[in-house]
């Protein structure tokens, strides 16, 4: 079935009679050459592109809820490529491309709302900083542009500009960055995967490994023993728990982080917009509500549900950007639970374990990351090569000393 | 949350900082056979339970005591706390 506007019409004039499920739902098979462990987004991803680009095979994915019920609905829906280092942007960007021809590839309406990302400067310093951001973006092929003071008034005027701490003196802007509609996403990859041939198996929590003369062969679930040529581990909130089962510590910490979203208003902000002096950014739904987050509460967690000091810190930030914010009632909040790795960087490699591959430690980063990921751990899985955007993710890159330290603060679990 | 201060009684937890986990507090031997491996060990892997959980967290806004406070990760309800201090020394004996 192939979503179109000629499609759209034709079941408007015949009262929608038309419509089927977007995917079937398999029982689990006995075996299968490859099993993606967790059906969120990026396993979803992985999945549909391992089954559409890599090869023809039996794919599975197993979830323990339903399809997309983790942090691929509860992120605040940006997409973005403007990082630093050379680990890590290359790899954004490859995403990014991704997002703009992924309605298209997977004939589904994913929302990509290319709106553009403002990050403000505030001093001297942090506009010589995102002038270097800027111009790493610019060798990796990403777009990125300096803004003084008067053009961020013209895109933003309702800022406050002249805050007596944090005067805005500019910003760095990224044109093609926006925002998508999560769950359309989670929703577009597993109808594509389902299309070519995936089962994809909900209520089917993993609760072991089979690993015989270290080398996986299959996963004990809540729905049987299933038998794989190879596991693909993508479950980021809950990575240390999974790993534990196949007798693994992960250089992880679960943190929970919270977003909010306000009353639904006119439209009033152009795209995404972050403070430079505090944590906090800000976009808004195409519903209107204003959509906006900041730290995580600071603690381990894997309850999805954060405290008070956090979203007092957070409005703070939003009053210090633009007062007027002050003025909307806040509708929702809600939190995730993200895997923070000691670094800041996300992994995607092989384990010691022979035919068990890990997909982890996404931080706050994983939704822009989702079409990317799920490419680079498909390559990864199918040739058992890694892709070239992800060669310094690696899971030993910690003992080796090569750590991807996009904030340049060492060995902590709270950074971005 | 509120932290039960064995010395102050319930503190807010807004008052602490929080570092991570209780085994933070043995730090490896720099001079003995395999130090490397057990620094990293030491610096980067958790165990990372859902579930109770024995924390260190730092009371900045108020006595600059460092605890070890027991908590439960599922819930955040908070099962104990004692000084680190006191942890570090019953564990030297």
């Amino acid at each position: 079935m192939r979503f179109s506007g000629f499609r759209v019409i034709a079941e408007a004039l015949t009262g929608h009679k038309g419509w089927k499920p977007l995917w079937r739902n398999p029982d689990p098979q006995p075996a299968y050459d490859y099993v993606i462990v967790g059906g969120g987004g990026h396993g979803l991803a992985t999945a549909y592109y391992l089954a559409k680009t890599f090869r023809k095979a039996r794919i599975a994915v197993l979830e323990k809820g339903w399809l997309g019920s983790g942090n691929i609905g509860r992120n605040t829906t940006i997409i973005r490529s403007n990082y630093l280092l050379p680990g890590n942007e290359p790899f954004y960007e490859f995403s990014m491309k991704l997002w703009e021809g992924l309605e298209q590839e997977f004939n589904f309406n994913a929302m990509v709302s290319q709106r553009g990302i403002l990050n403000l400067i505030h001093t001297d310093g942090q506009r010589d900083a995102y002038r270097r951001r800027g111009n790493a973006m610019l060798l990796a092929g990403a777009d990125a542009e300096l803004l003084n003071r008067d053009q961020v008034r013209e895109m933003a005027p309702f800022l406050n500009f002249d805050n007596a701490r944090f005067p805005i003196k500019g910003g760095l802007v990224q044109r093609r960055a926006g925002t998508a509609r999560h769950d359309g996403v989670a929703w577009g990859y597993a109808r594509g995967a389902d299309l070519h041939g995936v089962d994809l198996i909900q209520n089917c929590e993993v609760t072991g490994f089979r690993i015989e003369n270290g080398r996986v062969l299959g996963v004990e679930t809540s729905r049987g023993y299933i038998g794989a040529g190879k596991v693909g581990v993508a479950v980021a909130g809950n990575s240390s728990r999974v790993m534990a089962m196949a007798g693994m510590r992960l250089p992880i910490e679960n943190h929970v982080l919270q977003a909010f979203v306000s009353e639904g208003l006119k439209p009033l902000i152009p795209g995404v917009i972050t403070f430079g002096a505090g944590h906090f950014y800000v976009s808004q739904s195409d519903k209107g509500g204003l959509v906006f987050g900041g730290d995580i509460d600071g603690y381990n967690s894997y309850a999805q549900r954060g405290n008070l000091p956090v979203i007092e810190d957070v409005a703070e930030g939003g009053m210090a950007l633009m007062p007027m914010i002050g003025r909307a009632r806040l509708l929702r909040a809600w939190g995730g639970i993200m895997d923070m790795s000691m670094d800041g960087t996300p992994i995607i490699d092989k384990t010691p374990v022979g035919g068990l591959y890990l997909n982890a430690g996404w931080c706050y980063g994983g939704f822009k990351a989702t079409p990317a990921s799920g490419y680079a751990f498909a390559h990864l899985l199918a040739t058992g090569q890694t892709h070239d955007t992800t060669r310094f993710m690696r899971l030993d890159r910690f003992e080796r000393g090569y750590v991807i330290d996009e904030k340049g603060m060492g060995a902590q679990p709270n950074l971005h | 949350m509120l932290i039960p201060h064995p010395l102050l009684g319930p503190r807010d937890a807004q008052e602490f900082t929080y570092l991570g986990d209780a085994s933070l507090l043995n730090r490896p031997d720099g001079m003995a056979e395999g130090a490397l491996a057990a620094f990293c060990d030491y610096v980067y892997l958790r165990d990372n339970p859902a579930g109770v959980h024995r924390e260190l967290w730092f009371h900045e806004q108020g006595d600059r005591s460092w605890l070890v406070v027991t908590r439960n990760t599922v819930t955040h309800e908070i099962l104990g706390a004692e000084l680190a201090r006191d942890v570090a020394l019953r564990r030297q004996k």
